[in-house]
């Protein structure tokens, strides 16, 4: 369980996170083994639902369309990736990783330089925009007076 | 003959598109748009291609925009053909906004409400007055101003009446939707396919509709209750993984319209909603559609069925412009054999009135 925590985290940030910028982060870390492509990378559609009245019952909003990889690295896991797009290059860099991390030897310096830093960059993007919505949140000084 | 018509019809054909091609690109002497450009610049046509065509992917939804020289609807089409070109891999968990990174929140039921009122980037409060400081070009505007955000969370009004039992609740349900791109619409529809079909429908449409129930064709008395925009993790659960992964992000844009209800036989009274949720930003479209989901409630709310906003046959069957646009221009289409017989009846009756 803390196993899948743990890859679902790393997962998503690699979903989020683009092609330079992964491979600019995988250049710093030790060299991974050869892989072979067991699937994809191709891309293909995934339809997106909400809920009625945003909490009842599930409909389909429309499709996204997502790109999928998997591979297996020469000595032995397999890792997956779907990533909301259609770049091929960040999902098959995604499923390499995924694979590379699920081995005990080399998740720590992975997860150190890959994953952290992309993580970071993306909570300081949200960060920043929260900041600017933050920035237009209206303020009833007034009224809050005059009641 | 009929054979060497055809055959100057496939140069006329060439010829028109070359035109076609020749007047997309404009001026040579201009610098051609990117897709970049389109995508940064002219997002809300990009969101309303990506909402209408019914397809998620702001690449995508550009590249449209440019084939179709900015005809909306035309790039909607274009969308909903390539989407026919790819595999299906399944479909999300449904979209938690709830839990939405907002970048824009307000009420019109409530001044101060849990995680307050975000205005956003908005064109609520410009002067709608032409800015000719962007017809001069290469000013970069100011970075907008930041403040801390704290530690927010943002729950729903709808919930906030609902505590109350003001708000009639939604049931519960995992029920899987049907799915328009997979069958045929038939009716009664349930409300999760209207949902879908709205979400889909032409903006321009839902918005007369929208209105005309406003106006009295409808008898609605809609509130805002609360519109938010911005991000939400859209999961899905790969067969090969057994649980939900993220995909990443997508802009979304939820409108929850609150009306009032007078109460039946079997419930009080209370609000009811009507819900609007379109893919990127578009606030107009997602309360159009939340005024029009509430008028097609009339039926399941013991309401007469008076109005054209309330009757599920005439707005599902019309709402969708790309099969609104494929019939209409289809008349231009060859129909000379079909006039050739009108010809002749028209003719006959003429002689007949006349000859008599």
């Amino acid at each position: 369980m803390m196993m899948q925590a743990a890859r679902r985290r790393w997962m998503g940030v690699l979903a989020r996170a683009d092609a330079d910028a992964i491979a600019a982060r995988l250049a710093e870390a030790p060299a991974l083994p050869r892989h072979v492509r067991l699937r994809g990378p191709e891309t293909g559609l995934v339809m997106t639902r909400g809920r009625q009245g945003g909490d009842g019952a599930p409909f389909n909003l429309g499709e996204m369309t997502v790109t999928r990889c998997s591979v297996r690295l020469a000595d032995g896991p397999v890792g997956h990736a779907y990533v909301a797009g259609r770049d091929a290059r960040q999902a098959e860099l995604a499923a390499v990783i995924d694979a590379a991390l699920q081995d005990p030897a080399r998740h720590k310096a992975l997860l150190a330089v890959v994953i952290e830093p992309l993580a970071e960059a993306q909570a300081a993007r949200a960060a920043r925009e929260a900041a600017k919505a933050a920035a237009t949140r209206v303020e009833f000084f007034t009224m809050a007076t005059m009641r | 003959m009929a054979y060497v018509a055809v055959k100057g019809g496939e140069r006329a054909i060439e010829a028109a598109h070359a035109w076609l091609a020749e007047e997309r690109r404009g001026d040579p002497a201009l610098p051609e748009l990117s897709l970049a450009q389109i995508e940064a610049q002219l997002g809300l046509a990009v969101d309303r291609v990506m909402a209408e065509g019914a397809c998620h992917d702001r690449g995508l939804a550009a590249l449209a925009i440019k084939q179709a020289r900015g005809d909306l609807i035309e790039a909607a089409f274009l969308l909903r053909a390539y989407r026919t070109t790819l595999p299906r891999f399944g479909a999300s968990l449904p979209v938690e906004t709830e839990a939405m990174r907002v970048r824009r929140r307000i009420s019109a039921t409530y001044k101060e409400l849990p995680g307050g009122q975000v205005l956003g980037p908005t064109f609520d409060y410009t002067h709608r007055l032409l800015d000719f400081a962007l017809a001069a070009e290469g000013g970069v505007p100011a970075s907008a101003p930041e403040a801390p955000a704290g530690e927010l969370s943002m729950p729903r009004v709808t919930g906030l009446l609902a505590q109350e039992g003001l708000m009639a609740p939604e049931q519960p349900s995992e029920a899987e939707p049907r799915d328009l791109t997979r069958e045929p619409l038939d009716f009664p529809a349930e409300r999760p396919l209207r949902l879908q079909a709205l979400a889909r429908g032409d903006e321009g449409f839902l918005l007369s509709l929208g209105y005309s129930t406003q106006r009295g064709y409808g008898n609605a008395h809609p509130f805002v209750g609360e519109i938010r925009m911005g991000a939400v993790m859209v999961e899905f659960e790969p067969p090969e993984l057994g649980f939900p992964i993220d995909l990443g992000e997508i802009t979304v844009t939820e409108c929850q319209m609150v009306n009032q209800f007078a109460g039946s036989k079997t419930e009080p009274p209370q609000f009811t909603r009507g819900y609007g949720l379109v893919f990127g930003q578009g606030e107009r479209k997602a309360m159009t559609m939340a005024l029009v989901d509430r008028a097609l409630r009339a039926a399941e709310l013991g309401e007469p069925v008076e109005a054209p906003a309330q009757d599920q046959e005439f707005v599902l069957y019309h709402c969708d412009n790309v099969e609104a646009t494929g019939f209409v221009e289809h008349l231009k289409l060859p129909h000379y054999v079909d006039f050739q017989s009108e010809l002749e009846k028209i003719r006959l009756l003429r002689r007949e009135a006349g000859g008599e």
